[in-house]
């Protein structure tokens, strides 16, 4: 016999389901309830940095918008803080800026749409510099754990070369399905970040 | 020598967790990745995620008998849904956002997509969130939902159940889960809850009758504890990392 180790067992997940918007964004179910939804403004009005619109399709295996999706998004300030006690800077960041964001899909197209600043480069493991990146994480009817993945931004190549997570994924050519390309609108640029679920184009998503 | 308690997240345990290819659970057959996780040891990214002051909150958001009503209670069971969050290494997880969202008494969300011919509780909206104390420990007041028919087979009935939100100290412990209602026969039967590969999986989702809890002549309770994933203590200095 043995002594018993006394760990606990994580909590099994189990799907978001269809009407994850009453729980999360109450007002896209139908309803005003809470006084402050959380989560509708990543940067708030002082961060500093290039304001920027990312905006996508999160596709099912048959290539169909899915279009009762959710998606946090968790990054760090233009200057590469995040707004966490961890971060090295404390989280000293800009009034304002939370650097975590919810949003979801429009149930008719399946497009969603967010606006923030372009996060700087973060500290990686044993001194390495991880290039500038947006945290994902994905629910929906249907995906029965949440999934994990990272947007990077087209106009990093330079960084995106050395980004030690970029550089894990073996096929090579798997590591665009991270890097989303940039254009030019009235309002300033957009990044389109599309992410398939599953296919010949399958998005690189991560045990983290 | 000192232990640091702000090493790598423990993986997750991924035989414990459903796949995410379930094909009882229809829906997940064209929404789950085929490739396998790349695994990433615990970076800042990962080891961060959203702080929520308690000012982000209104008094009202852990009482649904109360926060949405419109000059009346909603029907239903009245009952006290309590407990804590821990992480793995069984240490409270203090001042976390907790959310959650249900079906009303008779198994109807208040969703523009829900139309399950059970009616809209005008004084029920299905939704409340809290932050826990310091010992981890969240309470919310609500009514018990009803189960409801969802296309999956054609008797598909989700059990009675609430979903739970939560977010731990970092964006690595992020979870979104279901809990479920001792006894309730649905249960065994729920596509979603076969999802789980093991029955040890499942009874962990059940939350218990708790009498202790109840308040006599107003309304039941049931506890429901919730386990984020814990992280390493280091007591030597990790090696460097070398290729």
């Amino acid at each position: 016999m043995v002594q018993k180790l006394d760990y606990l067992k994580e909590t099994p997940s189990q799907t978001a389901g269809p009407y994850v918007h009453i729980g999360l964004a109450p007002g896209a179910a139908g309803f005003s309830i809470f006084e402050r939804e959380l989560g509708w403004d990543i940067a708030g009005p002082n961060a500093a940095g290039d304001r920027i619109r990312v905006e996508g399709i999160v596709r099912d295996a048959t290539g169909a918008p899915v279009k009762d999706v959710l998606l946090e998004i968790w990054q760090a300030n233009a200057a590469g803080r995040y707004a966490h006690p961890e971060d090295p800077s404390g989280g000293a960041v800009e009034e304002g800026f939370r650097g975590w964001g919810r949003v979801i899909s429009d149930f008719d197209t399946g497009l969603w749409s967010v606006e923030t600043v372009k996060p700087g480069p973060v500290p990686g493991r044993a001194g390495a510099l991880q290039a500038p990146h947006l945290n994902l994480w994905i629910v929906a009817r249907g995906i029965n754990i949440g999934l994990n993945t990272r947007m990077y931004f087209a106009d990093e190549a330079e960084a995106n070369e050395t980004d030690p997570v970029l550089r894990m994924i073996e096929q090579a050519h798997r590591r665009e399905t991270l890097i989303a390309p940039r254009e030019e609108s009235e309002t300033g640029p957009v990044y389109r970040f599309d992410i398939r679920l599953q296919g010949a184009d399958e998005t690189v998503f991560f045990d983290i | 020598m000192s232990r640091d308690t702000k090493g790598d997240y423990y993986p997750r345990d991924r035989q414990w967790q459903p796949p995410a290819h379930a094909p009882g659970y229809k829906t997940s057959v064209a929404r789950s990745p085929s490739q396998p996780l790349l695994s990433l040891e615990t970076t800042l990214s990962e080891a961060t995620g959203p702080v929520f002051p308690p000012q982000d909150l209104g008094p009202l958001d852990n009482d649904l008998i109360r926060n949405f009503a419109r000059g009346g209670d909603p029907v239903g069971e009245r009952i006290i849904l309590h407990g804590r969050v821990l992480d793995e290494n069984a240490r409270p997880v203090p001042d976390t956002l907790v959310e959650i969202w249900q079906a009303n008494a008779g198994g109807r969300y208040r969703h523009r997509n829900d139309t399950y011919l059970a009616p809209v509780d005008p004084n029920f909206g299905g939704c409340g969130r809290t932050l826990t104390d310091a010992e981890g420990y969240y309470v919310f007041r609500t009514i018990k939902p009803g189960a409801y028919p969802w296309r999956n087979g054609t008797d598909s009935w989700r059990p009675a159940h609430i979903h739970v939100s939560v977010f731990g100290a970092a964006f690595a412990q992020r979870l979104v889960t279901q809990l479920y209602f001792e006894g309730d026969p649905l249960i065994p039967r729920c596509p979603i809850v076969q999802t789980l590969p093991d029955p040890e999986a499942v009874a962990q989702l059940v939350a218990a009758l708790d009498m202790k809890a109840a308040v006599p002549f107003d309304c039941l309770a049931y506890k429901f504890d919730i386990v984020l994933r814990g992280r390493r203590s280091t007591y030597f200095e990790n090696r460097p990392e070398g290729n």
